[in-house]
């Protein structure tokens, strides 16, 4: 990918380069405004520029999950999106969760030892929001009894959190105690 | 990473426009696939024509029973939609049973259908892969290939394709929407995809600068019974080795109409229009099912490591089939 020396140091000679674009992202409430290469992905973006290093960079390729973040209230990959194609977009890392404290979320993780390392854990968080949401609006999982109504939202037990937090990989192992936190929040 | 041109586009019209006006462009979707292979460098556009906003984002109910569901539509919304799942639930259940929620939130239905095969020589560009650059070879032929093709594969290629939605849409007998430079046209789905033959580095029927502009379901399989099946290493995100989409239609103690598709077998969603074929008019057993696939997979031409998808797919196949069954026939 893009690295450093392409947005920070040409950004002010860069801004009309048919390889570059001024994006306007905003990120956990807060607006901005950069000159991006084209090929930088969201998740170097907040790293790198923005300071944000909640979101962590795993496989790079969309297969760990470990830089899962909310784009307009929707759990996705932000190493695979590029930033030029979010312009005007919402984004909230596990920086922007909770309102001065903790989310309740993050402390369910603390209470359950949901974590051993903790290199998967903003991921694994932002993930299970994002499905705690999506349940709410009604979406299915690959679990889920194809007869549960349509538009109503949809019970989570523990296989459901299992399956709708699979592209969440924690090599530590810490897969119950996620559940257990997970749990804890939707009660 | 090669430096690219971004243009966003508002229209088809734009879209088309601007993937003439850019030699090496490609169209960027959702970018869960294409991103991914330009981070491999197996993809190199020279301009990413991001089509990702453009107004294809309905599902709409058509006068006729049918459905239509926007290219840009992502791959969660439409598992989601209760005309989905409540009359071609093969559908729904197979978009969930591909990816991860991330990934699912992203992907659009019309970069479902292109996405590029997870062949690991193709993603390697270390290697020869006659899809990749046509003419280096095809190093999956006598290398690690136990999750490759059995059915319809060549000498070139013996990649599969990795869609779970495509085999859905084409056991459903959905139409492919397109939108080029001459005008708009439809393909069945389960013809939109190709076999490699001596040209792999064409997967589907698209023509250069063509757009996806959407998928439509026939009212002719609407509300019938339909399911979708995927046998896979893990449980949960992970292709397919094989998976089977089926919609069944009996009357009168018979099958009047049945649509099978195999994924994970072949370069693209297998239509098993032989076993179709035996069973029209046939008793609806389990005895028929398994022979009409037997049928079927005769065709089947493994590679040294992967003759155990020749069972698996029967019987996930006899099985799906099965339960679509009306419980009074049955």
């Amino acid at each position: 990918m893009g690295s450093r020396h392409h947005t920070r140091d040409d950004a002010a000679t860069a801004a009309a380069d048919r390889h570059h674009s001024q994006v306007t992202l905003h990120v956990n409430g807060t607006p901005r405004t950069l000159t991006l290469d084209h090929r930088r992905a969201l998740l170097d973006v907040l790293r790198e520029d923005l300071d944000l290093t909640g979101a962590k960079k795993g496989c790079d390729h969309g297969q760990c999950g470990a830089c899962t973040v909310l784009v307009d209230g929707r759990r996705v990959n932000s190493c695979l999106q590029l930033a030029v194609a979010l312009d005007g977009s919402e984004v909230v890392t596990v920086e922007g969760l909770g309102d001065g404290g903790m989310h309740p979320l993050q402390q369910a993780f603390l209470d359950r030892d949901a974590f051993q390392c903790g290199y998967c854990t903003p991921g694994q968080i932002c993930s299970a929001l994002g499905a705690i949401d999506e349940a709410r609006a009604g979406h299915p999982s690959h679990v889920t009894d194809p007869g549960t109504p349509s538009g109503r939202p949809m019970p989570l037990g523990r296989e459901e959190i299992r399956e709708r937090l699979s592209g969440n990989l924690c090599r530590c192992g810490a897969y119950p105690h996620i559940v257990d936190a997970v749990e804890d929040v939707i009660r | 990473m090669k430096a690219f041109a971004y243009v966003r586009a508002g229209s088809v019209e734009e879209a088309t426009e601007a993937y003439a006006a850019h030699p090496g462009a490609k169209y960027l979707g959702g970018g869960t696939n294409l991103v991914d292979l330009m981070k491999l460098g197996v993809e190199q556009p020279g301009a990413l024509i991001d089509v990702g906003r453009l107004p294809l984002d309905a599902v709409e109910e058509l006068p006729d029973g049918s459905l239509r569901i926007g290219a840009t539509v992502r791959n969660s919304d439409v598992a989601a939609h209760p005309a989905v799942r409540d009359r071609w639930p093969a559908l729904s259940q197979a978009l969930l049973a591909g990816a991860s929620g991330q990934l699912r939130n992203a992907a659009t239905t019309g970069g479902n259908l292109l996405q590029r095969t997870r062949c690991p020589y193709f993603q390697d560009v270390t290697k020869p892969c006659n899809k990749r650059q046509p003419g280096s070879g095809c190093a999956a032929l006598e290398g690690v290939h136990r999750d490759h093709a059995v059915l319809g594969h060549s000498e070139t290629c013996v990649a599969t394709h990795p869609s779970d939605m495509a085999v859905a849409l084409a056991a459903l007998d959905a139409r492919v929407e397109l939108y080029g430079a001459d005008g708009t046209r439809s393909v069945p789905a389960a013809r939109f995809h190709r076999l490699p033959g001596d040209r792999p580095e064409r997967d589907t029927e698209i023509r250069p600068g063509e757009l996806v502009t959407g998928v439509v379901l026939p009212a002719a399989t609407a509300g019938l019974p339909s399911l979708y099946r995927k046998a896979r290493d893990r449980a949960s995100y992970a292709f397919a080795l094989a998976s089977v989409a089926a919609v069944l239609r009996v009357e009168d103690g018979v099958v009047r109409h049945a649509g099978i598709a195999f994924g994970g077998l072949a370069h693209r969603p297998w239509r098993a229009e032989r076993a179709e074929a035996a069973l029209l008019g046939a008793a609806p057993t389990e005895a028929a099912f398994g022979h009409a696939l037997d049928l079927e997979l005769a065709a089947a031409r493994p590679l040294r490591d992967n003759a155990f998808k020749v069972p698996l797919a029967r019987n996930v196949g006899v099985d799906v089939l099965t339960r679509l069954v009306p419980p009074t026939v049955a």
